[in-house]
């Protein structure tokens, strides 16, 4: 259970298995993408296809006086100048989000965020139009903008969304989870209660590709097709059936190779819809991809969580309880996606790993004059913010009671004979071995080591520092009673058809954006059915070819779909075995199943492959009375709970005391997905999270001046890390299967960069000396908390 | 994608050519060399010229030779061939210091020192190197050409000595026994613009700094030219007491602003602990050139 994988690199685990089932195997779609040959959404081109571009508002917070589009439409290469009146007139200027606000498809009355659509045009080519969106002459009259979300609530703030209906401030939501009697009583008798007021601060995904749309209207047959860069396209198809009123089965979405989606690509932009629009307006197929100021300023951002937490303890560093109050800035409409009764996501599993007496939390979404978002950069639905709230507030905890943190933590972990487990919020989490899995990290670290020879630099005045987390997520959302977007259940479909020759088609309904769905659910089927996974296609992201389901994000795919994946192999496993009986003529009772083959019960040689079976299921053997012919099956999965990854990170910095430059020079690893389907994938996975998390802990922000401009609208201001900023990761694993899922596997997209934030930053603040300061923690804000002993949040 | 507007563009074959097309087109037209810094801007729209004289086939322009004391650079000179020329880590450690921190890889293999020095962005590396050496910038025009002192060459943020008509075609570093040079960099990331950056560049005469330059990078006004840290140390024996007063001097001298990459204080102190650490290792060169030639 406990086995460490050797860092995977080129000197690494070199021997690649063949697996037929669960193992280490490269990617069967890496050499279409290595070769250059994938095909994005920018790479559809359709004859007679014209070309959006979106103009934008340059102001956070302005009315619109007029909009003067005459010398657009003059340019001779535009075709089209579309408007929020000209939507208004066809019913669709405003657009429902995926938490029951509404939203500006192209603004009539105000902007509301600087970068907000204003109009779009359509013309021949990208330059024309790019060029046409400046003969655009849009009179503005500006207004103050709210930018603070601490300022939001102000009797005086300007209200932002006036649009709404009797609205006179900009609250938007309460939401509470835990016990509040319960806790209050904790508190009443620790020893000890420390307090810390954090910001996880705005960060955004920022995929590799931008986010884009090609829409198709057939004029012939009245079928939409559209090519968008969607995680989740069955729900994009409703949505779109519900605003835009076209009937479901004449719409496609097709959702090619994405380029890293990250919760970016969850909801619906007014670009995908402006899209349609030209195309229904001018009957010519219309792309439109943004560019990169565009998807930074104006797509779903992530966090943006002001947060007060208090931990409640014995003197002897018992954990007691914990509360938060959370102010949420969601910017200017509250398009967050999480499940409906959610709407601060599962926050609320902020107890974390430890065995807490009660919780409390508090949360109050509101608006701002800025991009909506939230809920995006592989948070988990906000496990994020409560993961580096709970490990920020143990390492306070530990600077209060002079305890080591990792002590500490190991001092109040939920123990294995507790699961399942029921917190204080209202989880069950599933299955785990928290002592062993810190333990491991700790070996693997050297942890007793480090503590001798950060005490000996400390000596010599060098600054280094060592910095842990333990973090428990909650992925793979349903069950669907409890969860829903919009109204639509959180289960998915999986259909599976074996061929006459023993080859395979399985079709899914999420989607990946890069984390190997291709292989990793060939992996799946073959690991039940013995097919090679090579002879095993995997069909998804097309709305016509796959059964309905809610998409990749929260890390649910093999959650859920991978679980669809097994149950519906069961199945036709199932199917095969009344076959091989007629083949064999015996009774399917009498059958026993070795992977890929059943064979008669103590006579291996009475036997028939699954290649075999599903020839003669297409072929002219007589099957038994009320057998169909064909080896296929369908199910749907809706999941009796969610599954809990966990891991424990481990992150030793040094800093430099005359710069405060921070250089990682370790990183420790160690996750526990359940079983594990494909080792290689699940590695690069945490590598990928892993560097998510030092760019946010040290560079990563999206910024705005007092105005309301956006300051992070490049790559030269929006800070990603590289090779040369993190070090090699070192990753082990444990192994605690899930009970109630089909295969024991548990959720891993999200893992690293959900637990990587607080290993980093608690890693810093022990090299300096210095309780809490905010992320990102660059050299200029290093400096300023070692020099103050804090520094102000950032704007 | 973002794209520019429409431009005219216009590849010339001899400075000759590119000196005609810029006269003839004046302030509409821009050099185009490397094109890492005047495309983006293009692209972002935030620079329209309606002229692009491309200069990518001046070979002339492209050259190191070292003649009569100097080290004379040709403007179109790629930041690669910089870094990798044995000639420029020997004479200029500097140089090679800096080479390896301005942007990244691809940028380096198109962009050249002509470009860098004429983009004249406050943050620019090979600006605070050049004033450091004190090297001489070759300026021609229709009626010849000019030679200007790097301090003379800066104007201010994004401009320079170098007049329309006119383009900058050499580079030239007076070449000194007993040199030694280094510089700092304080950046966000790889490839980011410096936070602060300081150079240092001197020669040890009798255990005397002599021929000190100081440049710094990123700090605003003063901070390019550091005449004050300069004058300081000229003459002086290297001592820690007079290198912390340097870091002083050059603190006090610059003013540099709050903005993404870090508050006005801090780029203040930075300032100071850069020039520190360059001038170590400045003077540390110059006792032990070759060990200097080895590190770099």
């Amino acid at each position: 259970m406990t086995t460490v994988e050797e860092p995977a690199g080129p000197a690494g685990p070199a021997a690649e298995e063949r697996p037929i089932g669960f193992g280490r195997m490269k990617r069967k779609e890496d050499p279409r993408f290595v070769r250059g040959k994938g095909r994005y959404v920018d790479d559809v081109k359709l004859p007679g296809m014209l070309h959006g571009a979106v103009l934008r508002s340059p102001f956070a917070h302005a009315r619109i006086v007029s909009i003067d589009t005459s010398a657009a439409e003059a340019h001779p290469k535009v075709k089209a100048v579309i408007t929020g009146e000209t939507l208004a007139g066809l019913g669709l200027a405003w657009m429902p989000t995926l938490s029951m606000d509404t939203q500006a498809v192209l603004a009539t009355d105000k902007v509301r965020f600087q970068g907000q659509e204003v109009a779009f045009v359509v013309a021949e080519d990208h330059y024309a139009a790019r060029d046409a969106i400046e003969l655009i002459d849009v009179d503005y009259e500006p207004l103050d903008p709210v930018v603070d979300a601490r300022r939001a609530l102000d009797p005086a703030a300007p209200v932002i969304r006036d649009d709404l209906e009797g609205r006179t401030d900009n609250h938007i939501f309460d939401w509470e989870a835990g016990d509040r009697a319960a806790t209050e009583e904790v508190f009443s008798r620790a020893d000890v209660v420390v307090e810390q007021t954090m910001l996880y601060p705005r960060v955004h995904p920022a995929p590799l590709e931008t986010c884009g749309a090609v829409a198709s209207m057939d004029p012939v047959d009245g079928k939409l097709t559209l090519w968008t860069t969607t995680q989740a396209p069955h729900a994009h198809r409703t949505l779109y059936a519900m605003v835009a009123g076209l009937p479901e089965h004449k719409i496609r979405v097709i959702s090619p190779d994405i380029g890293g989606g990250f919760g970016n690509k969850v909801g619906i932009y007014p670009g995908y819809v402006c899209a349609v629009v030209g195309s229904i307006v001018t009957g010519k197929p219309v792309k439109w991809v943004e560019d990169r100021s565009e998807n930074l300023m104006s797509t779903s951002f992530a966090r943006d969580y002001h947060m007060n937490g208090q931990i409640a303890a014995t003197r002897d560093g018992r954990i007691l309880g914990v509360r938060v109050k959370v102010l949420a800035d969601h910017g200017a409409f509250n398009s967050t996606a999480q499940p409906t009764k959610y709407p601060a996501g599962f926050f609320h599993i902020f107890t974390g790993s430890y065995d807490i007496e009660a919780a409390h939390c508090e949360v109050t979404g509101v608006y701002t004059n800025k991009a909506p978002g939230g809920v995006a950069y592989a948070c988990s639905f906000r496990v994020t913010e409560a993961v580096y709230l709970i490990e920020r507030m143990v390492d306070c905890l530990a600077a209060e009671l002079g305890a080591d943190p990792a002590d500490l933590r190991m001092r109040n972990l939920l123990q294995p004979e507790q699961f399942p487990y029921q917190n204080k919020t209202g989880w069950e989490y599933d299955s785990g071995d928290y002592p062993a899995c810190l333990r491991k990290a700790m070996d693997l670290a050297g942890y007793e080591e480090l503590r001798r020879e950060q005490a000996e630099k400390r000596e010599r005045g060098e600054l280094m520092g060592i910095g842990l987390s333990f973090f428990t997520e909650t992925v793979g959302a349903g069950p669907r009673k409890h969860m829903d977007i919009l109204g639509l259940g959180m289960a998915d479909g999986c259909e599976l058809r074996v061929h006459p020759t023993g080859k395979a088609v399985v079709r899914l309904s999420v989607q990946t954006q890069g984390q190997g769905h291709e292989t990793t659910f060939a992996q799946i089927v073959a690991e039940e059915l013995g097919i090679p996974p090579e002879d095993i296609d995997v069909v998804h992201g097309d709305t016509d070819q796959t059964p309905f389901g809610l998409g990749t994000y929260g890390s649910r795919s093999t959650p859920v779909s991978g679980a669809a994946a097994a149950l519906v192999a069961r199945k036709v496993r199932d199917k095969a075995r009344i076959i091989a009986g007629a083949m064999l003529e015996v009774s399917p009772d009498d059958l026993e199943w070795t992977k890929g083959r059943w064979s008669v019960k103590g006579d291996p040689a009475m036997t028939r492959t699954i290649q075999e079976i599903a020839l003669a299921a297409h072929g002219a053997l007589e099957l038994p009375e009320g057998v169909e012919g064909h080896l296929e099956a369908t199910t749907v999965y809706n999941p009796p709970n969610l599954t809990y990854p966990f891991g424990a990170y481990i992150c030793v910095v040094d800093v430099d005391p005359g710069t405060g430059a921070v250089k990682v020079r370790r990183f420790i690893a160690v996750d526990d997905c359940g079983t594990r389907i494909n080792p290689m994938i699940i590695e690069g996975q945490v590598h990928g999270g892993l560097a998510d998390g030092v760019g946010m802990a040290l560079m990563e922000f999206i910024g705005f001046d007092e105005d309301g401009n956006c300051l992070s609208g490049s790559f030269m201001d929006y800070l990603l890390p590289t090779a040369l900023e993190v070090p090699a990761w070192e990753l082990g694993h444990t192994v605690t299967p899930s009970p109630h899922h089909p295969i024991g596997a548990k959720g891993i997209g999200e893992s690293a960069t959900v637990g990587s934030p607080p290993a980093v930053v608690n890693a810093v603040l022990d090299a300096i000396g210095v309780r809490h300061a905010d992320m990102p923690l660059t050299p200029g804000r290093v400096w300023q908390a070692m020099r103050h002993g804090q520094v102000e949040a950032p704007q | 994608m973002q794209v520019p507007a429409s431009f005219e563009y216009q590849r010339a074959q001899s400075v000759e050519e590119a000196l005609e097309l810029l006269g003839r087109f004046g302030e509409e037209a821009r050099v185009l060399a490397g094109g890492h810094s005047l495309l983006p801007m293009m692209k972002l729209r935030l620079a329209g010229p309606e002229v692009l004289v491309d200069i990518n086939d001046l070979t002339e322009l492209d050259h190191i030779d070292e003649t009569g004391g100097e080290l004379r650079v040709g403007a179109l000179t790629r930041h690669r061939t910089l870094l990798e020329s044995p000639l420029v880590g020997r004479h200029f450690p500097i140089i090679h210091d800096a080479e390896r921190v301005i942007a990244d890889p691809p940028v380096r293999n198109r962009g050249t020192i002509g470009g860098s020095l004429c983009q004249a962005d406050p943050s620019e590396d090979l600006s605070a190197v050049c004033a450091a050496l004190h090297a001489v910038a070759v300026i021609r025009g229709a009626d010849g050409e000019r030679g200007v002192a790097m301090a003379d060459f800066h104007r201010g943020p994004y401009e320079t000595a170098v007049g329309a008509g006119e383009m900058l075609t050499e580079v030239r570093f007076p070449v000194r026994p007993g040199s030694g040079s280094a510089y700092e960099k304080l950046e966000r990331k790889a490839g980011d613009w410096a936070v602060a950056a300081a150079g240092v560049a001197l020669c040890l005469e009798d255990g005397r700094m002599t021929h000190v330059g100081v440049g710094l990078a990123a700090v605003g006004a003063g901070g390019l030219h550091a005449e004050a840290v300069q004058e300081l140390l000229e003459g002086r024996e290297p001592s820690p007491e007079l290198f912390e007063e340097a870091g002083r001097v050059a603190s006090a001298s610059c003013s540099p602003v709050t903005d993404s990459r870090g508050p006005a204080d801090y780029k203040r102190h930075l300032a100071g602990e850069l020039t520190k650490r360059a001038l170590r290792r400045a003077v540390a060169r110059a006792a032990a050139p070759a060990a200097a030639v080895k590190e770099g």
